[in-house]
């Protein structure tokens, strides 16, 4: 799989092949691109709405004599359902701080996703990364009594080093086995899944008087204080975003990670340490991924459930291929599947429409930004895609 | 791989030992102790080692649970485990197909000293050992059918990961073409037509747009878990309409007369629904069509090297979009039995996560479907043995439901290691 | 058949690689296309084949204009072509590569092996090509493989039979037997269209040369014209065939390798029991065909295989264990063979190629930081210095020309003090201006003393650079000689017979 080389055809001669060009000009197509598949996106989940009403379906019976009812029942359908979207995305100062506090975690764990990616390492397993992060998160904050900021930070490095242990396991198995990372972070996932299920159901973890899996509120030392209803550990969000930007772009262990996603071989042979780079992107994947999920359990809620993560474990992975895995494409994706996830609230309840279209409907986005790209020109987007092509490439080790 | 690399006798070749050989055996070593060690504390653990067992998988009047002194049947396990650790610690352990078997042997020990020490000294109702077989079919069968639409979608070079997101379209449009129709068999042309709708969806992108293939996979998968989720949302779940969507006629099972009669086995494997048997088949059929004929020549050769089919004049793009196609009819079937194959109605985690095992199953199975059907067996095997053990209550219901996806990370991290994928899996043809 | 080529133009964006190409071949030639690495003689042959469309012009097949929509019509119009990169599947048997595309079934598609292998061996004998139809492509020795490509192309009745640098991975016997072969089938009406850019080839089997130069045909000559004129043809100015270098000041043992033995993963020995050493000051040649010992050698060398036993001592003390970084670090410089495989990084740009096993060093980086500007300085004097012709140093190195690729690595690991280089393959699909740049600076580094040791295939090179000779065959030295061993004795080195063999009666030596 390695020797793209082999197969590499033409001669290469001197000056072919254009240079990626940098600046705005890089920018344009790719912003163009991604709202083009927005709209596309959004045409075809209005399909899936006018076609899941009942109104517009009776209407059907009648097309032919009262064709006019069936657009019209359509078009509330759609309009009503894509009013509340937005409305619940962005409509209102509550709607903003929802969209926020659903934006924090996706960001923080689909850069998780993202720089693993870099590094040549699909990571499926931001949801068991954020699992053990909430279980560790959580104990600190609800079992010590430290003193207010002492008992956050505590709290949260328990998160980050239960997440970046649990997402280190997957890169200590790739780099001494050759086990593919894909595999193994899938396992891990059902693995802590039960993991949470066992702790819950101990009494250390559990509630008094509950007999729902939850444990004990978190202290109020170690949430995070908020300022107007929004918790600040939102801003953190941003921070773990320029941490990955510079550790991938101005340091040495970021240029290490770039060098073995992109030609492991070349940057073993340039004495750099493969196995090295897989613990470590892996554990710090896993780390941002507990991240996210202090967010949830030191923030919006304040509490370790068996349902913690949501799917935000899975949805980080659209995310970081939205943002191209780079830090500020997955910062943009993020706020846009908050936005999409929290207006899918209310689309239910204003519409009716089930909060599965938002799920729908950033697979659809993601499908129509990756083919078109794809086809005018791989140049253009070389960072993302290069890792891509390792990623695409890579089953073995 | 060959142990001691033998010296030609004219050449003087210097004696050195492969340091795969060796890594082999200390893996042996390793494994044969712990399994040693385990079994000879759970012999010693054992306080009553009075157990029942049945053949069949659940009790009924025909087949009462009969007793078993687990004594013996503990200390024998221990003695094979022993005598394997023995032959492995002198390097003398058989290879090729007799170590296979050895190694089959002393699994298939370690299962039964495992199950002596775990149906012992219970209390009250006692839970009598069952038989495995039909609930490891049961299991493993969609998997297996996955793991085929992997393998012939992976050896033609293209990634599907995406196998998740088939199961369950498969699985929801069988359960509403069976609904519609009100016959289970219909289910299966529903399932079949869904699978080969998202195997052209993989197609359209992989092949003609060239996107990333894992990249692919997982929104594809994303966007069936959304749409089914979805779609399933919107049938009513009133009665009087849920039975048109959603309230599928179910599979019977069928005896295949003269084999269902074979004790223990026969009602296991041969008295099973028709989808069971379209299963057992498509082994065979995949495994022919891939290996002796011209088709899956071509379909492995675009999948190693693909200029070299060009070079020939095969059409890459278009064997391969014929590799996906028929992947999706196997994996659409594979989510037929999430609903007309088992349980009926579709609900949204009717595949629960399988998909994903399926692709595992193809990597542990190195890309080859019979070894991917011993993957997914497995598999099905070690979910099945939680089932089953969660009645004994000896162990914490969470290690075992873990169990499955631990076997699974010890399976690919220490036995599989690194495997060989086709060579060209993943990239896409651009011609010259 | 008679082929002819009208105009033929291919563009890639603004790249023009084949500019109105006129050629005519006349059944029963050997046809010689000569031109230097990137000159554009692959683009014009799989235009030829198929596997690119023209932008212009038109090939006709005895007269009448044919296009070529993929190999297969190609291959109906009866042309057959050999890669240089091998179009064999290295997991299916040789019958499996031979029939693939035209299958022999038993009907209803299911393969009929034994036609398959039967077919093989009766045009094996038919042709003197001898081959096992049941072994697998992967465990053959480069030269047999090459024999299954002709085969595959002789299966399809080709008449005409493009050979694409077909001499790089043979031995100088090899290559007689090659040139044997052509000129049978010459005999028997086929036409070939020879691919190359040695010169010596082309004198010797020749029959009409056309030399092609940046796309475009620039001359054709006949096999009479002096080596000297056919390079200026090739290169557009004269060549100086021969590096300039003073006799060598040998030094000290720097490196000494003992009792070297590599299992690879399929366990194989690839490397028996090898020994040398390399002297400060001098260059050591390794010789050999390709596949013989001589990567895996090298990568234990570095400390990228684990050796199975043998010691690798730099100034004596034992690295052996020690790993690439350490290696580079103690002063080893390393220029692999397969520069795109594990050279550089090929979405990363010149800047940073020019650092990749650099940037630990505490002047590109502090505390985890890269130094960017330090590391830009670099890029920028090494451009300069190393005349590397790109855009500019951000510019992405896959998107380089070979030669301009080679010079990102050579660069790089000239950039620091050295005690020992390893080149394996250093000028390997490199343009002529380039190569001799590139040995330029490898005689120079001997000259100031550092222990050098090139690895290649192409006997020129070795005899280019050498100062003492070590012939690879079967993962053991066959021999190590001086720079004035005839061809001859080092082919038949290279051929596994030993040096007690080496008569000028090389002919009778035995072939694996």
């Amino acid at each position: 799989m390695s020797e793209q080389g082999k197969t590499e055809a033409p001669p290469a001669p001197e000056p072919i092949k254009e240079t990626p060009p940098r600046g705005p000009a890089q920018w344009l197509p790719t912003v163009v691109d991604t709202i083009a598949a927005v709209v596309l996106a959004l045409l075809v989940g209005a399909l899936l709405i006018i076609f899941s009403t009942e109104d517009v379906i009776d209407s059907l019976k009648y097309f032919f004599s009262y064709p006019w009812d069936f657009f019209k029942y359509a078009g509330t359908a759609v309009w009503d359902a894509y009013r509340s979207l937005v409305d619940g995305a962005v409509g209102s100062g509550t709607a903003l701080r929802r969209t926020l506090e659903r934006s924090a975690p996706l960001i923080c764990a689909g850069l998780g996703v993202s720089l693993a990616f870099r590094a040549g390492l699909f990571n499926i397993g931001a949801q068991g990364q954020m699992l053990l992060g909430a279980l560790a998160g959580g104990y600190v904050g609800f079992h010590y009594d430290l003193p207010p900021g002492i008992h956050l930070a505590a709290a949260l490095l328990a998160a980050l080093v239960a997440g970046g242990l649990w997402g280190g396991i997957a890169g200590l198995l790739k780099a001494k086995t050759g086990a593919h990372e894909v595999i193994v972070t899938i396992m891990l996932n059902h693995v802590a899944g039960f993991v949470i299920l066992y702790f819950l159901a101990k009494e250390s973890f559990q509630r008094p008087n509950s007999d729902n899996l939850l444990s004990p509120p978190v202290a109020d030392s170690a949430t995070f204080p908020s300022v107007g209803g929004l918790h600040l550990g939102v801003l953190l969000a941003i921070v773990a975003a320029g941490i990955v930007w510079w550790l991938l772009e101005r340091s040495t262990l970021g240029f290490e990670m770039r060098a073995v996603g992109a030609n492991p071989e070349a940057a073993r042979t340039a004495g750099m340490s493969v196995a090295k780079v897989y613990v470590a992107g892996m554990m710090i994947a896993g780390m941002l991924a507990a991240l996210a999920v202090t967010m949830n359990v030191l923030g919006r809620q304040d509490s370790v459930t068996d349902n913690i993560a949501g799917q935000v474990g899975f949805e980080a992975i659209t995310v970081a291929l939205l943002g191209r895995a780079t830090p500020l494409g997955t910062v943009l994706a993020g706020l846009l599947f908050g936005a999409l996830s929290s207006g899918g609230l209310a689309m239910q309840s204003g519409a009716g429409v089930p909060p599965e279209m938002a799920q729908v409907l950033q697979a659809l986005i993601v499908l129509f930004v990756a083919a078109p790209a794809l086809i005018r020109g791989i140049t253009r987007m070389r960072g993302g895609d290069a890792s891509g092509t390792v990623m695409a490439k890579g089953w073995g080790g | 791989m060959s142990a001691l690399v033998e010296a030609p006798p004219t050449q003087d070749v210097p004696q050195v030992r492969d340091r795969a050989d060796v890594a082999r055996q200390i893996r042996l070593v390793v494994v044969f102790g712990l399994a040693l060690v385990l079994l000879l504390w759970m012999t010693l653990d054992i306080k009553d080692p009075n157990v029942t067992y049945l053949l069949t998988e659940k009790r009924s009047k025909d087949s009462p649970p009969k007793p078993l002194d687990g004594t013996w049947v503990s200390w024998i396990t221990v003695a094979i485990s022993a005598v394997a650790l023995v032959l492995a610690a002198v390097n003398r352990y058989p290879r090729r197909w007799l170590g296979g078997i050895l190694s089959l042997v002393v699994g298939l020990s370690f299962y039964a000293g495992f199950l002596m020490w775990a149906y012992a000294d219970q209390e009250g109702f006692a839970a009598s050992i069952a038989n495995p077989l039909p609930g490891t079919v049961r299991i493993a069968a969609p998997i297996v059918l996955g793991a085929l639409a992997g393998c012939l979608c992976e050896r033609a070079g293209v990634i599907n990961i995406a196998i998740e997101g088939q199961f369950l379209m498969g699985a929801f449009f069988a359960s509403v073409a069976a609904s519609l129709a009100y016959s289970a068999e219909m289910g299966l042309v529903g399932g079949i037509v869904a699978g080969v709708l998202m195997a052209s969806l993989l197609g359209v992108f992989a092949l003609r747009y060239q996107m990333n293939q894992v990249v692919l996979g997982v929104v594809l998968v994303a966007l069936a878990t959304g749409l089914t989720t979805f779609l399933a949302g919107q049938i009513p779940t009133d009665p009087a309409v849920k039975q048109y969507f959603n309230d599928p006629p179910i599979l019977k099972p069928i005896s295949i007369p003269g084999l269902a009669d074979i004790p223990v086995i026969g009602p296991a494997l041969f008295q099973q629904n028709l989808l069971i048997y379209v299963m057992y088949g498509s082994v065979v059929l995949v495994t022919f069509l891939l290996f002796q004929t011209r088709w899956g020549l071509r379909v492995r050769s675009v999948g190693e090297h693909p200029k070299a089919a060009d070079t020939v004049g095969i059409n890459v793009n278009r064997v391969r979009w014929q590799a996906v196609l028929l992947g999706g009819v196997f994996a659409g079937l594979g989510g037929a039995l999430y609903t007309v194959g088992s349980t009926g109605a579709f609900d949204r985690d009717a595949s629960a996560g399988t998909g994903f095992i399926a692709l595992a199953a193809v990597i542990m199975g190195r890309w080859h479907p019979v070894g991917a059907t011993f993957a997914g067996v497995f598999f099905g095997f070690m979910w099945n043995l939680q089932n089953q053990l969660s009645f004994a209550g000896k162990l914490p219901t969470e290690l075992l439901g873990a169990a499955p996806y631990l076997a699974t990370i010890v399976a690919v991290a220490g036995f599989v290691g690194r495997v060989r994928p086709p060579a060209a899996d993943g990239e896409p043809y651009v011609k010259g | 058949m008679k082929l002819e080529i009208r105009g033929l133009t291919k563009r890639f964006g603004s790249f023009t690689a084949n500019d109105g190409i006129d050629l005519a071949i006349e059944p029963g030639e050997i046809h010689c296309l000569l031109g230097e690495n990137g000159a554009g003689k692959s683009t014009l042959m799989n235009m030829l084949y198929g596997l690119l469309d023209p932008t212009e012009g038109e090939i006709l097949v005895d007269g009448e204009p044919v296009t070529f929509a993929s190999p297969s019509d190609a291959i109906a119009a009866g042309i057959g072509m050999v890669h240089q990169h091998f179009m064999l599947v290295p997991v299916f048997t040789v019958a499996e590569n031979v029939m693939l595309g035209r299958e022999q079934t038993r009907g209803a598609g299911v393969l009929n092996r034994k036609a398959a292998a039967d077919r093989v061996r009766e045009l094996s004998q038919e042709h003197g090509l001898r081959v096992e139809p049941d072994r697998l492509v992967e465990d053959l020795p480069v030269g047999v493989q090459q024999r299954v490509e002709i085969l595959k192309a002789l299966a399809n009745d080709a008449k005409v039979l493009i050979l694409d640098e077909p001499t790089a991975v043979l031995t100088p016997q090899e290559i007689d037997e090659l040139m044997r072969i052509m000129r049978d089938l010459k005999a028997r009406g086929t036409s070939i269209i020879f691919i190359t850019h040695k010169l010596r080839e082309v004198k010797a089997v020749g029959d009409r040369i056309s030399v092609i130069r940046r796309g475009k045909v620039v001359g054709t000559a006949s096999p009479d014209a002096s080596e000297a004129e056919l390079a200026e043809m090739m290169v557009g100015r004269s060549v100086q065939l021969r590096v300039d270098k003073p006799q060598a000041e040998v030094g000290e043992a720097v490196l000494s390798v003992e009792g070297m033995t590599v299992v690879d993963p399929r366990g194989h020995q690839v490397v028996k029991d090898v020994s040398f050493e390399a002297h400060a000051g001098e260059v050591l040649g390794i010789a050999g065909v390709q596949g013989n010992g001589q990567t895996e050698l090298i990568k234990a060398l570095m400390g990228l295989v684990k050796p199975d036993a043998g010691t690798v001592r730099l100034d004596g003390r034992d690295i052996t264990k020690q790993g690439p970084r350490k290696s580079l670090a103690a002063g080893i410089g390393y220029i692999p063979e397969d520069r795109s495989h594990d050279g550089y990084v090929g979405t990363f740009s010149v800047r940073e190629n020019l650092v990749l096993d650099l940037y630990r060093n505490a002047e590109f980086s502090r505390g985890g930081a890269l130094a960017l500007e330090a590391i830009a300085r670099n890029a920028t004097h090494r451009i300069d210095e190393f005349d590397i012709r790109t855009e500019s140093a951000e510019t992405p190195v896959s998107a380089l020309s070979g030669g301009n690729q080679q010079k990102v690595v050579v660069a790089r690991e000239f950039s620091r003090p050295l005690k020992v280089l390893i080149a394996s393959q250093p000028t390997r699909g490199v343009d002529v201006g380039s190569i001799e740049f590139i040995h330029k600076r490898i005689v120079a580094e001997r000259d100031q003393g550092t222990a050098v040791i090139i690895v290649s295939t192409e006997l020129d090179e070795i005899y280019a650079l050498s100062d003492r000779i070590a012939v690879m065959y079967d993962g053991r030295i066959a021999g190590v000689v001086g720079p004035d061993i005839p061809r001859e004795e080092i082919g038949l080195l290279m051929a596994g017979a030993g040096p007690g063999v080496a008569a000028p009666a090389g002919e009778e030596a035995t072939h694996e």
